[in-house]
């Protein structure tokens, strides 16, 4: 099980109050759990990732365990403590705007 | 009685009014959306209840959402807008190629027969269509594909096809505008196109006669005579009588041709509102007066609507689709403005009074007239 905590406005689109509990399927990587994020909830299919492409969104970033892992590989192993849901996977809205 | 809703879209969300017929108290619902853009909000001809919005922000991209309550609830649906096979390139500000990619849904025009069916107008400039009420939506790709698209430029707000009109009495009669390329129309359902834009001229292209590459801000029929079309253009406001083959500048004594928002009276054709805008670096009113200006005579000869509107120290401005009017026997004119106020006239525009004061920036506004 895979724990994720949605930006606020994502939350309310996929009518979800606190973190998300996934299972996910094989290794959790980005694109694991994004695949099961969005199977679960399809309305934020195109609002973290392209549609097509799966390129992140520019101002979307995702953190765990202190560390920004936006730039590390879409199909990368997540830190150990992100797969034994002992750390949650964060899907950040990147500061903006003013 | 009949009743008023006016469909709001913000720089942070959408916002419903509703008033009996007689317009002077208003209930406000909202935001609906907060946070996000909603560039545009329309309600379905056939089903009033089936309202569309637009809804988008930089962090999240593009939503669409679809309520079969009228608005008393919303379900997000299709969002997924690509292009039609390998998309090419448009030239970009700097007069170079570009790829064609997709921002965001400038417009949103349910089909005049099918609730479920709805055109979207997208940044960058292309056409959309859903017939499943908005789960899927597929390119009209007969415009992008036009031999002229490899040429078209971004304007201001960005290479946005900003503007769709139907035609009741042609069903496959399509009008489109999209800055900074200018008019286009298909007489097939959108299978083939062809600009329209004899008659323009706009200084600031290389050719300032040239078929496309002009910047209309909004195009504007009356449903009984949609062979009559009324533009603002960046600068100038036009009229054709002719579906769009050739346009004449009907500006007239207007303060300033410049604007955004232009609109037609529910049942005299010929009765055109504009609200004048100094120019294209001052986007605010001339001499700090809000004034809409009503053509009788379908252009050239203009009055001031001042009663009701803030007539010293106003530099706020109406943008492309925040103007709309009503349907019942006293025409109603609404407009929302960049300060947040959206103002409502019963009278045909005679007299003002704001329904609000202090939304964020109106994107849009659309009037729905109910039984």
């Amino acid at each position: 099980m895979i724990r994720v905590v949605l930006p606020a406005h994502l939350r309310k689109l996929a009518r979800v109050n606190g973190e998300v509990k996934l299972d996910v399927e094989g290794e959790a990587t980005q694109c694991t759990v994004l695949d099961a994020l969005e199977e679960r909830y399809p309305m934020l299919r195109g609002t973290i990732r392209d549609h097509v492409t799966k390129k992140r969104r520019p101002f979307v970033r995702f953190f765990a365990c202190q560390e920004d892992l936006s730039h590390e590989a879409p199909d990368a192993a997540l830190p150990e403590a992100v797969a034994s849901a002992a750390e949650p996977f964060l899907i950040v809205g990147a500061m903006s705007g003013g | 009685m009949s009743k008023i809703r006016v469909l709001v879209g913000t720089r942070k969300g959408a916002f419903v009014m509703t008033s009996d017929g007689n317009r002077k108290q208003w209930d406000i619902a909202g935001p609906v959306f907060g946070g996000w853009e909603v560039y545009h909000f329309k309600g379905s001809p056939v089903d009033p209840d089936w309202l569309y919005a637009s809804q988008s922000t930089g962090w999240f991209g593009q939503l669409i959402q679809r309520s079969n309550n009228g608005g008393k609830t919303w379900d997000p649906v299709g969002n997924q807008f690509l292009y039609e096979g390998t998309p090419g390139t448009h030239l970009w500000y700097d007069g170079t190629p570009k790829p064609w990619e997709f921002k965001r849904v400038w417009d949103l025009e349910p089909s005049l027969t099918d609730p479920e069916m709805v055109y979207a107008g997208v940044e960058d400039a292309a056409l959309f269509r859903t017939v499943d009420g908005g789960k899927s939506w597929q390119e009209v790709a007969g415009l992008r594909r036009h031999g002229s698209a490899p040429l078209w430029q971004p304007g201001g707000g960005g290479l946005c096809l900003h503007t769709i009109v139907l035609d009741r009495n042609h069903p496959e009669r399509i009008f489109c505008a999209i800055s900074a390329a200018g008019v286009f129309r298909s007489d097939d359902s959108g299978a083939t196109w062809r600009p329209v834009n004899q008659g323009l001229h706009s200084e600031g292209i290389p050719d300032p006669n040239a078929e496309v590459g002009h910047c209309v801000h909004r195009i504007a029929a009356h449903p009984s005579r949609p062979d009559v079309l009324f533009m603002q253009k960046h600068w100038d406001v036009m009229r054709s009588d002719n579906g769009g083959q050739s346009w004449q500048e009907i500006s007239g004594d207007l303060p300033s041709d410049f604007g955004f928002a232009i609109e037609v009276h529910a049942h005299e054709p010929d009765t055109v509102y504009v609200v004048p805008i100094k120019s294209d670096s001052e986007h605010y009113p001339p001499d700090g007066k809000l004034r809409v200006y009503r053509s009788r005579s379908g252009g050239n000869e203009w009055e001031p609507l001042t009663r009701g509107l803030p007539q010293s120290d106003c530099y706020v401005n109406v943008l492309r689709g925040a103007m709309a009017v009503d349907q019942l026997d006293s025409c109603g004119v609404y407009f929302g403005t960049t300060g947040g106020q959206v103002y409502a006239s019963g009278d045909a525009g005679d007299n003002w009074a704001p329904i609000v004061r202090d939304l964020p920036a109106v994107l849009s506004v659309e009037v729905q007239t109910l039984p």
